[in-house]
C-alpha cells in the first residue's frame, strides 16, 4: 500500500471510529473527543518538529503546554485594578531591580578584569541585588494576593479577546524555550531530555505557586470564549428558528402539547452541540494552518538540511551548518506549537487549573502519539493524536465494560469483582505502555512512516 | 599448514567487498606482518581472523581445526587474543585490575602468569595500583598487550602496537614481542612502520586492495626491490 | 553555650537528620539510575515506577506477613518482607529486558531509544502498581516510632529544643551504609563486579576477555532491582507510598545522579546528600535558628527562609541545571559528553 492510500486508510478507520461513538454513545462526546483530539495533533507536530525533524528529545512538553494555558490567562482576564494599585509598583520595582541585577552582574563579568575580585563582587552584586529586590517582591506580592483572595488575588490580565492567547502562548513557549535552549542543547539526548523534563517541573511549580500571577491552585476560572455561550444561543431567536427548522418532521408529528417541551429540550442539546462545532471549526482551521506550514518547511531546503542533521550530526557539521543553532532554532518554532495547542487547550477548558499539569498526560502521552503515528511524517502526527487520544479516552469505559462484565461472574459482592471494578480506571495506562512498546518494537516508523524521497 | 591461518578470504563489514581472496597464516613462535598502503584491508584481514567479518569465501584454520563460523568469544577461548588498536586498556581500572580481565575466562590460578608478564614489563610492577588511564602511551600498550597475554593465549594479534608511540618506545616493545614469540606463541601484526616490522618478522604479508602482493619472509621482503620502492620509500 | 547547643539541636531536628534520611534514600535511587546507565548506557525513565513496583511486593508481603502473625519485633515487618520484593522485582527486571531492551541491544540501537522504551516500561509499570494497589496513600510501618522522643530528649537533656529520631530515619541511614559498602566490595573485589566495570568501560575490549555480556546485563538488572526496591521500601516506610510520589522521585534521584557524574557509583552518593541537604536546607526557616545565636538586636524579621517550601520538589532541578551549565560531567566526571 503507498503512502496516501496508507493516510487515507488511517484517517477513514479513525472517522469511522469517532462517528461510531457519535451513533453508540452521543455526538456531544464524539465532538468533545474529536476536539481534543485536534489540540492533541497540534501539539504532537510541535514535538514532531523537534523529535522526527531535528531528533531533539523534548521531555518537557508538559511546561510549554502549561506556558500556553497561562497565556490564556493572561490575555483574556480582565485586569484586576485593586490589585494593580496595591502591588503593581512595588511589583514592576521589583522587576526592575531583578533586570538591573542581572544587567550588573553581566557588567561585572564582562567589564572588570577576571579573577578573585571580579568573582566576590559579582556574588556580592547578586545576594545585595536578590535581597533588596526581594524585599519589594514580597510585599508586592503580599498585597496583590490579600486583594480579595477568594475571587481574585493576583494581577489578573489584559483583558483581550481569549483567541489571541493562541498567538500569545506560543510566543512565551517560544521564548522560554530560546532559554531552555540556551542552557541545555547540545547536550547528549538522554541528558537534553531529563534536562528539560526538569525545567517543565520547574514552569509548572511557578504556575502552581505564584498566586500573584495566575492564582495558584486556585485556579482561574470561568475564561472568556471565542464562541458563545450555551445560554445567550438558547435565548437567541435565531438560533432557536434554526433549530426548529433543522427538526421540522420530527417536531411535526409530536403532539401539539409535548411540542414547546420538545424544542426546549432540542434547544439546549443544539446550543451545546453548536458550540463545539464552532470550538471545531477553530481548532481545524488551526490544525490545517499548522499543518500546511510544517509540510512546507518539512520539504523545503530548510527541512532537508534539519533532517540530515538528525541523521549524521558530524556529517552536518563538516558541511558547515551550525548544529546548535539549527536546533535551537527547531526546538524554539516546535514548543511555540505546543504553547499554541496549550492555549487552545485552555480556552476550550475555560479555565486554568495548574495542578491538571502532569507529565504523563502531557508529556509522555504525547510522545506516544507522535512515536505510534510516525516519527518526522506531521500527517502521521496528526493521526497519532487522534488514535491515542481516543484510546486514552475510551479505554475507561472500554475497560470498566469489559471488567465489570468480568466481575460479574463473580458475584457482585466480592472482593475480587470491586478489586477488578477499582482496577479500570489505570488499565489505559497499561494499555499506553503497551502500545508503544509494541510500535516501537514492530513498526518502529509508526502507522505512517516518513516519507523519504529517493531520488531528487 | 600454519597454526592459523586465514584460506583465500573474501568478504567486507556491509554490502562492500574488502578482501578479495588474500591468504595469512602464522606459526607458533613466529612473527607475522601485515604490511600494506591504506585502506589495503590489512585490519579487516586480522578481523576476518577473529570472526568480526562476514565471510563470503574462504575459510579459517586454527591448529587444523576449521573455525569459520565460530563466534569471537568462542575464538578467544580457544587461545586467540587480540590487542585492538585504540581503546585497548580498562582505562578506570588499575593496571593489576586490566590483568586480571585479561584472566576473566581462567578458572585455574593466574598468578604465575601475571608474575610473567610484570616480568615482561617491569616498569608496570609500581604502576599496578593506578588506573590505566593515568600512564604514559607506551606503558598503556604494554598493559593492552598484558592483558591479551593474561589470556595465556596460542595466538597474539595486534592491530598497528605502535601508532602513535616514540621511536625509542617502538623499538622497546618490538624487541618485548619477540621475547613473547620465544614462548612459543604465534604473533600476527598489522603494522604502519613496515620496515621496523619487517625487521623483525620471520613472514610477511604485503596486501593492495585486498589481494596478497608478496608474501615472503621479512628479511626477503626488505630485500626485494619492487618491495622497497613501492612499500618502503626507496 | 546552651544556646548554641539549642540551635545545633533544632538544626539537626528539621535539616541534619531528615536530610541524610532523604540523601540515603535517593542516593540509593541514583546508585541504580547510575547503574544501569554506566553498564547499559541509557537514562532509564522507569526507575521510579520500578521502586514504585518493588514496594508495592513488599507493602503485600508485609500485609501477608502480618495476617499470619509474623513480625520482626520492634523493626518494621516490611524489612522481613524486603528480600522477597527484590527477588520478584528482579524477575520483573529481568523479564523486562528480555521482552523489551534486549531486542534493542541486539539491533545495537541508538540509546534515545532505549529511552523511548523505557518510557514504555515506565507507562505499564505505573498501570501495573495502580492496578494493584490503587492510586492512594498507604502507610505500612510497623513497629517501634522512636529512637529518640523530642520531649523525652528535653526531659533528658534539660534543652528547650527537643530532637526527634525516627526508628525508620535510623534504619535508613544504616540500610544504605550497609547497602553501599556491600555494592562497592562487589564491584571492586569480586570477579563479576570487576567484569561490570571492565564492560560499563570499554564494552568491546570486555568482549575480547571474554566477558559474557548478557550476564553482565543480568547483574546489573538484580542489582538494579534491589537497589530500588531497597530506595523504595526505606522512603515508603520514612514517609508513605503512594504512585505518583514515586513517578516524581525520578526527577531528584536523576538530578543525583548528574550532579555526581552519571555512571559513577561514588558520584550517585555524593548527589543524593547534595540534593537532599540543598532541598532541606534552602526551604527550612532559619529564624528560630539565628534568634538562639544572634543578640538580640540582630535578630532576622522575616522566616529567613531562602526559598519557599512550595519549591522544595524545584531546588533538585536547579541544581540539575546549574551543574549541567557548569560542569556537565558533573562532580566525580561521568562518561557522558
Amino acid at each position: 500500500m503507498n503512502q496516501s492510500a496508507r493516510a487515507v486508510t488511517a484517517f477513514a478507520v479513525m472517522a469511522a471510529l469517532l462517528a461510531a461513538v457519535g451513533f453508540g454513545q452521543s455526538w456531544s462526546v464524539a465532538l468533545v473527543i474529536m476536539n481534543l483530539c485536534l489540540i492533541s495533533s497540534v501539539m504532537a507536530m510541535g514535538l514532531n518538529i523537534q523529535w522526527g525533524y531535528a531528533g531533539l528529545f523534548n521531555a518537557g512538553v508538559m511546561g510549554f503546554a502549561a506556558l500556553g494555558g497561562a497565556s490564556a490567562v493572561l490575555v483574556s482576564h480582565p485586569p484586576v485594578t485593586q490589585a494593580w494599585a496595591a502591588g503593581g509598583l512595588d511589583l514592576l520595582i521589583g522587576v526592575a531591580l531583578f533586570v538591573v541585577i542581572v544587567a550588573a552582574g553581566f557588567f561585572v563579568r564582562n567589564r572588570l578584569p577576571a579573577g578573585q575580585f571580579q568573582r566576590v563582587f559579582m556574588i556580592v552584586v547578586v545576594l545585595v541585588g536578590y535581597w533588596v529586590g526581594r524585599g519589594f517582591f514580597a510585599s508586592a506580592v503580599d498585597a496583590i494576593e490579600s486583594v480579595d483572595p477568594v475571587r481574585t488575588g493576583f494581577l489578573g490580565g489584559l483583558g483581550l479577546p481569549i483567541i489571541f492567547s493562541w498567538l500569545v502562548g506560543g510566543l512565551f513557549a517560544g521564548g522560554v524555550a530560546w532559554l531552555i535552549g540556551r542552557i541545555a542543547l547540545g547536550l547528549r539526548a538522554d541528558y537534553f531530555a531529563i534536562a528539560t523534563l526538569g525545567i517543565s517541573e520547574i514552569v509548572v511549580a511557578l504556575l502552581r505557586n505564584e498566586d500573584w500571577l495566575t492564582r495558584g491552585v486556585k485556579n482561574v476560572t470561568g475564561l472568556s470564549r471565542p464562541v458563545p455561550f450555551e445560554i445567550n444561543l438558547q435565548n437567541s431567536d435565531w438560533f432557536v428558528r434554526m433549530i426548529e427548522r433543522f427538526n421540522a418532521r420530527t417536531l411535526a408529528v409530536a403532539p401539539d402539547v409535548d411540542r414547546q417541551q420538545m424544542l426546549t429540550q432540542l434547544v439546549i442539546e443544539g446550543s451545546g452541540i453548536f458550540v463545539k462545532l464552532c470550538y471545531l471549526g477553530l481548532f481545524l482551521a488551526v490544525t490545517l494552518l499548522i499543518l500546511g506550514l510544517c509540510v512546507r518547511a518539512l520539504n523545503s531546503p530548510w527541512g532537508r538540511m534539519m533532517r540530515a542533521i538528525r541523521d549524521s550530526e558530524d556529517a552536518a557539521a563538516a558541511m558547515g551548518k551550525d548544529i546548535v543553532y539549527r536546533q535551537r532554532q527547531v526546538f524554539i518554532l516546535g514548543s511555540a506549537i505546543i504553547g499554541v495547542a496549550g492555549a487552545m487547550l485552555t480556552t476550550l477548558d475555560g479555565q486554568f487549573t495548574p495542578s491538571s499539569y502532569v507529565p504523563l498526560r502531557f508529556t509522555f502521552l504525547i510522545w506516544v502519539m507522535v512515536i505510534v503515528g510516525g516519527s518526522g511524517n506531521n500527517l502521521g502526527s496528526v493521526l497519532g493524536g487522534f488514535v491515542i487520544w481516543f484510546v486514552w479516552v475510551q479505554a475507561e469505559p472500554a475497560s470498566q465494560f469489559v471488567l465489570s462484565n468480568i466481575a460479574s461472574w463473580f458475584g457482585e459482592g466480592s472482593g475480587f469483582a470491586q478489586w477488578l471494578l477499582d482496577a479500570a480506571p489505570h488499565m489505559r495506562l497499561l494499555l499506553m505502555g503497551l502500545i508503544l512498546l509494541l510500535v516501537l518494537r514492530f513498526s518502529p516508523r509508526g502507522i505512517l512512516p516518513e516519507y523519504v524521497r529517493e531520488t531528487r | 599448514m600454519s597454526y592459523l591461518q586465514g584460506l583465500n578470504l573474501r568478504g567486507g563489514y556491509g554490502g562492500a567487498e574488502i578482501l578479495h581472496g588474500c591468504s595469512i597464516g602464522v606459526d607458533r613462535g613466529e612473527i607475522a606482518v601485515i604490511v600494506g598502503p591504506n585502506g589495503a584491508g590489512k585490519s579487516t584481514a586480522m578481523n576476518a581472523l577473529l570472526g568480526m567479518l562476514n565471510l563470503t569465501e574462504g575459510r579459517v584454520e586454527l591448529d587444523g581445526e576449521d573455525i569459520t563460523t565460530i563466534s569471537t568469544q568462542e575464538r578467544v577461548k580457544r587461545g586467540i587474543a587480540f590487542v585492538p588498536q585504540t581503546e585497548n586498556v580498562f582505562g578506570s581500572m588499575t593496571v593489576q585490575e586490566n590483568l586480571e580481565m585479561g584472566a576473566y575466562l581462567r578458572r585455574d590460578d593466574f598468578t604465575s602468569t601475571m608474575d610473567q608478564v610484570f616480568e615482561l614489563f617491569p616498569a608496570l610492577v609500581e604502576k599496578r595500583r593506578r588506573p590505566a588511564s593515568e600512564l604514559s602511551g607506551g606503558q598503556r600498550q604494554q598493559v593492552a598487550v598484558g592483558r591479551a597475554l593474561m589470556t595465556n593465549p596460542t595466538v597474539l594479534m595486534l592491530d598497528e602496537p605502535t601508532a602513535g608511540v616514540s621511536p625509542i618506545v617502538m623499538d622497546e616493545l618490538f624487541d618485548r614481542i619477540i621475547e613473547i614469540k620465544k614462548a612459543g606463541i604465534a604473533i600476527l601484526m598489522v603494522e604502519q612502520n613496515a620496515r621496523q616490522a619487517l625487521n623483525i618478522a620471520d613472514r610477511g604479508f604485503v596486501l593492495v586492495t585486498g589481494e596478497n602482493r608478496h608474501t615472503d619472509t621479512g628479511q626477503a621482503l626488505l630485500a626485494d626491490p619492487e618491495v622497497r620502492r613501492s612499500f618502503l620509500g626507496g | 553555650m546552651t544556646d548554641f547547643i539549642n540551635a545545633f539541636v533544632l538544626l539537626s531536628n528539621f535539616v541534619i537528620i531528615p536530610a541524610l534520611s532523604l540523601g540515603s534514600q535517593l542516593a540509593l535511587g541514583a546508585l541504580g539510575v547510575t547503574l544501569v546507565f554506566g553498564v547499559l548506557r541509557f537514562a532509564n525513565f522507569a526507575h521510579g515506577d520500578l521502586m514504585a513496583f518493588g514496594t508495592m511486593i513488599a507493602i503485600f508481603i508485609t500485609w501477608w506477613f502480618q495476617s499470619l502473625g509474623i513480625g520482626f519485633g520492634p523493626l518494621p515487618t516490611a524489612l522481613l518482607a524486603l528480600p522477597f520484593a527484590i527477588a520478584v522485582t528482579a524477575l520483573l527486571t529481568i523479564g523486562t529486558d528480555r521482552l523489551v531492551y534486549r531486542y534493542y541491544r541486539r539491533v545495537g540501537s541508538a540509546p534515545v531509544i532505549f529511552v523511548v522504551a523505557s518510557v514504555g516500561v515506565m507507562f505499564m509499570l505505573n498501570g501495573i502498581v495502580r492496578i494493584f494497589i490503587g492510586p492512594d496513600d498507604r502507610r505500612f510501618a510497623d513497629g517501634e516510632r522512636f529512637i529518640v522522643h523530642a520531649r523525652t530528649f528535653r526531659e533528658t537533656t534539660g534543652l528547650a529544643e527537643g530532637l526527634t529520631f525516627k526508628l525508620t530515619q535510623g534504619i535508613t541511614i544504616i540500610v544504605a551504609v550497609v547497602v553501599t559498602i556491600a555494592l562497592f566490595w562487589f564491584l571492586q573485589r569480586t570477579r563479576m563486579g570487576k567484569a561490570m566495570r571492565a564492560y560499563s568501560d570499554n564494552e568491546k575490549l570486555s568482549r575480547f576477555s571474554g566477558i559474557d555480556p548478557d550476564r553482565v546485563v543480568l547483574v546489573t538488572w538484580i542489582i538494579a532491582a534491589s537497589l530500588a526496591t531497597i530506595a523504595g521500601v526505606l522512603y515508603g516506610l520514612d514517609r508513605s507510598f503512594k504512585p505518583f510520589t514515586y513517578f516524581q522521585l525520578l526527577l531528584p534521584i536523576f538530578a543525583a545522579a548528574i550532579v555526581g557524574g552519571i555512571g559513577q557509583p561514588v558520584g550517585a552518593i555524593i548527589g543524593g546528600y547534595i540534593v537532599a541537604f540543598t532541598e532541606i536546607g534552602v526551604t527550612y526557616a532559619y529564624r528560630k535558628f539565628f534568634i538562639y545565636l544572634l543578640p538580640e538586636s540582630f535578630e532576622p524579621s522575616g522566616l529567613a527562609q531562602l526559598v519557599a517550601t512550595e519549591y522544595k520538589f524545584a531546588v533538585s532541578f536547579v541544581i540539575l541545571v546549574l551543574v549541567l551549565l557548569v560542569r556537565p560531567t558533573g562532580l566525580m566526571r561521568g562518561k557522558v559528553i
